[in-house]
This record gives C-alpha cells, structure tokens and sequence, in this order.
C-alpha cells in the first residue's frame, strides 16, 4: 500500500517522538528526586514537617561552638535569628571556621538537630553562598 | 607606565576596528582580491592588544600598585612565576587575554584561509570584528585592567593562594585557546552561510579550527580537573558543578560538530545541523565565561564577583544570538542533493547516533545546570542538583553510546553491512565475562555496572584491535576513541575500587581499618617566602605489610590571610595514595582524609591521549590519501 521509503520515514520519526517523550520524562523525573533544597535555620523552624530528603542549610559558624572529638565534629549554624545543631563526620574545608559562613548538605533529624553529610567547600574568603548572604541579610 | 601604554594600546585597538571594518566593507563592493590594508590594519590591532597585555604583566612583575587591578590580585611577596599568572588569574586580566587570543586568531585565519573566496573571508573577518568590538567596550567600559588608583597603596591584596597553582596558571589560556577558536568557528560559519559557501570545501577548511579548538578545549578542562584534584583535596576529579558543567556543554558541542563536518566533508548533507552546532558551540562557550563572572550560578567554585559585568555580556551575547538565528533563517538555504539519502547502516547514521547521543548528554548537564536558576527566579526556591541526578540520567545511555562507538567507526559511507561479526561477538562475550567476574567480587549493582563496563571492554578491545588491523589508517580517530574507551574504564574502576577513610586525630594516635593502619606521628613547621607550611607524617601500614610515608600540608599564607591544604599524592601506575590534613581552629583534633583510588594516572593518561588523536588530525594528510 505505502511504499517502502513512507514506512521507513514514518518508523523513524515514531522513533524520534518516544526516544524525546522518556528523555523528557527521565529527565523531569529525576530532577523531582535529586533537588536539592536550601533552607535556613529561621526556614527550618517554620516547617510543618520534617522531610527526609537531602537539603542543604546555610548560616553562621557560631562562636565557641565547635567541638571536635575523633569521630565527629558538632558546631551550632546561626542565622542571628534562629540557630540549628550539628553534627558531621566528614572532611572539613579549609575555609571552615567559626563566625564565618558555612553550607552544609545531609538530612534533618528534627527542628534543632542536622546531620550533615557534606561540608561544602569554598576558595574565596570574600566570597558567601548567595544563600548565606541572603539569609544574613534578612535579619 | 607600563599600565598607562596598556590603556592607551586598548583604545587604539579599538580604534583599528572601526578602520577594519570600514576597508572591508568598502572592499566587499569594490575590488576582486582581498584589500592588503585589511590584513595589515588586523595585525596592527592585533599588535596593540598584545601591548597592552604586556603592559599589565609588566605592571604585575613590578607590583605597581596603583594599577587597581595590581592592587586587587598581587603582592611584593609573591613568586615571580604567579605574579605573571595572576594577570589573568582575574576577571579583568582573563577578558583581556580573550581578547588577545580573538584578535591573534582572526590574523591567523587571515593568513591561512587564502585558498578561500574574498567574500567569505570578508564577512568572517567582519562577523568576528563584531565579537572583537564587544570584548574591547565590554573590558574599556565595565572593567578596564587599568583604573588607576591614587594615592598608590603600599601593598597589594595578593593572590587567592589556591590560585598560586602550576596547573591553574595555565589552566585560563588554554581553555580560552579551545572557547575562542569556536568564535572562529562561529564567525566562519556564519560567513559561509551569507555567501552560501556552506560545502565540502568550507568544511574541509574549518574542520582544521574545530580541531584545534577541541584539543585545546580537551586540554583545558583536563588542566582544571587535575588541579581540582590536587588542590581542592576533595579526591575526586569531576563533581557536576555548575562551573565544570559550563566548560563541559561546549565540548559536547564541539564534539558533535567535529563529528558532523567529517559527514559534510565527505558528502553535502547535514549543512543545517552543522551551522546550528557552530553556533551553539560559541553560544555556550560564551554563557560559561557569562555564568561563571555573573554569579547568578550557585557554585562552590564562585569566586566574588559582580552582577552588572554579566549583564552586559548577557545583552551582548543575545545580540549574537539573534544575529546568528537571523542570518541562519534568511540566508541559508538547506537544500542538500536527494541522491545522497543514505542506508539505515553506515556511517553516516553511526554519526547521527553519535550526534543525538552527544545532544543528549547535553541537554542533561544543560538542564542540571540551568534549572536551578529558573527554579529560583519562578518560585523563590533556592536548590541544587547534584551528582546523581547525572549519574542517573548519563550512565544508562553511556552503554549504547559505547557499542555504538565501537562498531560505527568501522561501517562504510552510504551503506554498510556489519563486518567482522565473529570479532564482534567473540569481543562482546569476553568482555562479559571479564566485567562479570570483576564486579562479582564486589557488593555493588551487578546488572547495571556489569553491563557498563561490559561496553566499555568491549570498546577496548575493538579500538585495540584496531590498531593491528587498519596499522595507520585512521589512526588519530582511532588513538582518540581507544583512549575515550580507557577513561570510562578507568573512571568505572575508578568509582569502584576506591577506599577512603575519614577522621579526626590528635597527635600521636593511630586509626585502623581492617585494610590499613595510619598512624600520626608529628607535625613540623616551615617558613616558606609568603606562606607557613605545617607539615604532617603519616605512617600508613598496608595489609600486605609495605608502608607508605605521606606528609599532607596545612600552608598559612599571610596575604591574604588563608589556610589552605596540600594534598599528599603518591601516585604509581595502579593507585593513587592520597592523603589531606586540615585543622579546625583551636581544636586539637587533625581532620584527615586518606584514600587510596586505583588506576587515576590512566584517566589523565587517557584524556591526553584523546586530545593527541584530535592533534594527530592535523598531520592526516601527510601519510593519508
């Protein structure tokens, strides 16, 4: 009935359509799943919930508050407002002190309690997540 | 001085310009050969850019300060060799030396293209002069290298130290090398369609740029992945973030459209596809410098910076953007000869399929990337997408991607049948049962990493095989796709075998593992030139009873006041041994990381080898008809 050429052609732009469908699909998929939110302590005590997904909180390394034994390190992240513990066993960046800026990514265990999985790293001690920074100038 | 004939230099520069494209407009109309004047007045610009950036790495050696951009990035007591490397280890300085490296290709284009129509090379020279325009008011405008500041300061503010690099002082040009070659490429192509000179013989000639940008371009994320490696200490080499992905898009496209012109070179077909890759390369090559200096992207690598500069560039290369689709709708004519359909099996199609895959993995990395800017500007919600996503959405299609790779190389133009099966099976099987019997040791995914490193093996062995089979014969595409079949063998191996121990330690006190023992003997202090090094020993016992020695180090750098950590590597051809130290303010516990990662020599190993193939290119003629 058709010829052969038309089969053909037709086949192919089938093929096009369902390959782009499941990479769009796959791709809105995985997203939903491996976001990764940005909250700030003042955000997290606001919360109706704790989700067991990753976030990523932000804040201030507050003074006097790391306390480093061999296992793990704990310190208390501060927005001036509002302030969340935690505690990370992991490799601590170069530019991790306290009173200065700091991002941490794991899971929240309750309003007053992270645990961290990362500790991002930064190269400029003049630079500030934007996050930090728009959380600091908030208060 | 120095800084003051620089500034001068810019203006002139920019002046030629207008003389450049004034004669080549006049040109174009008039005479039937290229006008001397053009190519002439295209040195001369070329000249002056070079003075002025002599004139900033002038001023940086002898620390003038009251250059501001001195100031800003440089100190007495730096070594010599970074004092050179901070001039474009800064915004103003790296957008100087793209200028430079735009105005030294377009005088090389001039010279090497005089096989090519007049009025090809005009309008390529014109479209470029376009770019160059934009860099010249872009850097005079929003971010002069020479602002002058008075009363001079005694001293600079010195160098961020983990710049103070060997890797990332060569890092910036070489990168620039390959995203300003695909300017060439971009101009060129744009040329080519104005003056419908979209052929065989047009890609001939540019595939010679788009080689030499994807070398360069290999080379530069290559350079960056080893000093992240190193420098950052976070033992790994890639991590998807936004700054690394930015320089990755374009050599996707690059890639693709390396590809591409070896089919236009062969037959007239995919001229459409070949002019969008051309532009999406500039495009995308053009964002990264955009994201990377507008601080819109949330990354770890985001160094200060400021917003203004970026929307200039943003306004600017929409400009581009608009000029190229104009041109693309109205002046390019897509009819390609009927009679060159081709076979569902050949070559053609295996390149098609390289071309969608390429595409895809794109548009991965491009929406991983992006995605959280659009999220945050529509919903206010500030996220990050992180390395699984990509692992999730890359690896699966890795697999066909491979095969592909390894059985496409070897089809006929036009039509093809499958030659050679019996390797092809016999391959397939032995790299099966290899991956098999490697994975099982391991307490990992078995079907999915079993498959992957099935087709990484397998195209291994037919790469391998290669090289006995066909001797010379397309040996450089060969070199390039055996060694890409090494760095997916590597990272895989990589990925599996490493070990990594993280903890904290005081003096003295020793961690073990069932695997291996380290022990922290003392640490030492030295005083170098501009830093205080605190340097740690670690006795590392092994299970087979050897030992290694590894001394991490903490450098105290006094300007800018920074710590930062050196990495302790001891690399043979199997394993790299790595070790960092870092200390926490008034603790007495050492944060120490030690890893031990096979086979990571093989993935710089290999990328090198990719980039020989794409170099070796350039001789094809020579031993090749």
């Amino acid at each position: 009935m058709y010829g052969r050429k038309v089969k053909l052609r037709f086949f192919f732009i089938l093929l096009i359509i369902t390959t782009l469908t499941l990479s769009v699909f796959l791709l809105v998929k995985s997203l939903e799943e491996n976001v990764i939110f940005f909250k700030s302590p003042t955000e997290i005590k606001t919360l109706s919930e704790i989700d067991k997904k990753k976030i990523r909180i932000g804040g201030m390394v507050k003074k006097d508050s790391i306390i480093m034994i061999s296992k793990e390190i704990k310190f208390i992240v501060t927005d001036f407002k509002n302030e969340i513990n935690v505690v990370y066993s992991g490799v601590v960046p170069n530019l991790f002190a306290e009173e200065k800026g700091v991002v941490a990514e794991g899971y929240l265990k309750d309003k007053n309690f992270f645990l961290a999985t990362k500790i991002l790293a930064k190269h400029d001690e003049n630079y500030m997540p934007p996050e930090v920074k728009a959380a600091l100038e908030e208060k | 001085m120095a800084s003051l004939i620089g500034s001068y230099s810019l203006s002139f520069g920019l002046f030629f310009s207008i003389l450049i494209i004034f004669f080549s407009v006049k040109n174009l109309k008039d005479a039937e050969i290229l006008d001397k004047k053009i190519i002439t007045f295209t040195f001369i610009q070329f000249f002056f850019v070079v003075i002025s950036f002599f004139g900033l790495i002038i001023s940086f050696i002898n620390s003038d300060f009251s250059n501001e951009t001195v100031f800003n990035h440089s100190h007495t007591t730096k070594p010599l060799f970074y004092k050179i490397s901070g001039t474009w280890g800064n915004h103003e300085g790296s957008l100087l030396l793209w200028l430079l490296v735009l105005t030294l290709f377009i005088s090389i284009f001039l010279i090497k293209s005089n096989q090519q129509p007049k009025k090809y090379r005009i309008f390529t020279l014109l479209f470029q002069q376009i770019i160059i325009v934009g860099f010249f008011v872009f850097l005079i405008k929003t971010s002069s290298p020479f602002n002058y500041i008075f009363p001079t300061p005694n001293e600079g503010l010195g160098l961020n130290p983990i710049l103070q690099d060997p890797a990332l002082a060569i890092h910036p040009p070489i990168l620039y090398l390959g995203y300003v070659g695909s300017s060439v490429i971009f101009s060129s192509a744009l040329a080519a369609m104005v003056t419908s000179y979209v052929s065989k013989e047009w890609a001939k000639h540019i595939k010679q740029w788009v080689l030499a940008s994807w070398v360069f371009l290999t080379l530069g994320i290559l350079l960056g992945s080893i000093w992240a490696y190193y420098e950052l200490g976070w033992g790994g080499f890639w991590f998807w973030d936004p700054v690394e992905n930015v320089s990755l898009m374009p050599w996707f496209a690059l890639t693709t459209l390396l590809h591409c012109i070896l089919v236009l070179e062969k037959k007239k077909i995919l001229t459409s596809w070949a002019m969008i890759l051309s532009i999406a390369t500039f495009a995308l090559s053009m964002s990264g410098t955009f994201l990377v200096r507008s601080g819109i992207l949330n990354s770890v690598h985001t160094f200060a910076n400021d917003p203004e500069r970026g929307l200039f560039i943003l306004i600017f290369l929409f400009t581009l953007i608009f000029l190229s689709i104009f041109i693309f709708i109205f002046f390019h004519s897509g009819k390609e000869k009927l009679e060159n359909n081709f076979f569902w099996l050949s070559k053609e199609t295996s390149i098609l399929v390289n071309n969608w895959f390429m595409m895809y993995f794109l548009s991965v990395v491009l929406i991983g990337t992006i995605y959280p800017i659009f999220l945050e500007v529509l919903t206010a919600n500030k996220i990050s997408v992180g390395p699984p996503f990509y692992n999730k959405l890359i690896l699966p299609f890795l697999i066909p991607f491979l095969i592909a790779m390894a059985i496409g190389p070897n089809l006929n133009w036009v039509k093809s049948d499958f030659k050679d099966k019996f390797y092809i099976t016999i391959f397939l099987i032995i790299s099966f049962l290899l991956s098999a019997l490697i994975i099982r040791q391991f307490d990992i995914n078995f079907l999915i990493n079993t498959i992957l490193v099935t087709s990484a093996f397998f195209l291994f062995f037919s790469t391998s095989r290669e090289f006995f089979v066909k001797k010379f014969r397309n040996l450089s595409q060969n070199i390039a796709h055996f060694g890409f079949s090494l760095l997916i063998l590597s990272i895989l191996f990589n990925n599996i075998f490493s070990n990594e121990v993280i903890t904290n330690l005081k003096i003295g006190e020793t961690f073990e593992t069932e695997k291996f023992t380290i022990n922290f003997e003392n640490v030492e202090q030295e005083d170098e030139k501009n830093f205080k090094a605190i340097i740690g020993k670690f006795n590392v016992q092994n299970l087979d009873g050897s030992s290694d020695i590894l001394n991490p180090e903490l450098r105290i750098y006094n300007q800018p006041n920074i710590i930062t950590s050196e990495a302790d590597i001891k690399t043979n051809l199997l394993t790299d041994k790595f070790m960092t130290m870092n200390y926490v303010q008034n603790q007495e516990y050492f944060n120490i990381r030690y890893q031990v990662k096979p086979f990571m020599i093989w993935i710089w190993v290999s990328v090198i080898l990719i980039s020989f193939g794409g170099f070796l290119s350039f001789f094809k003629k020579k031993y090749e008809v």
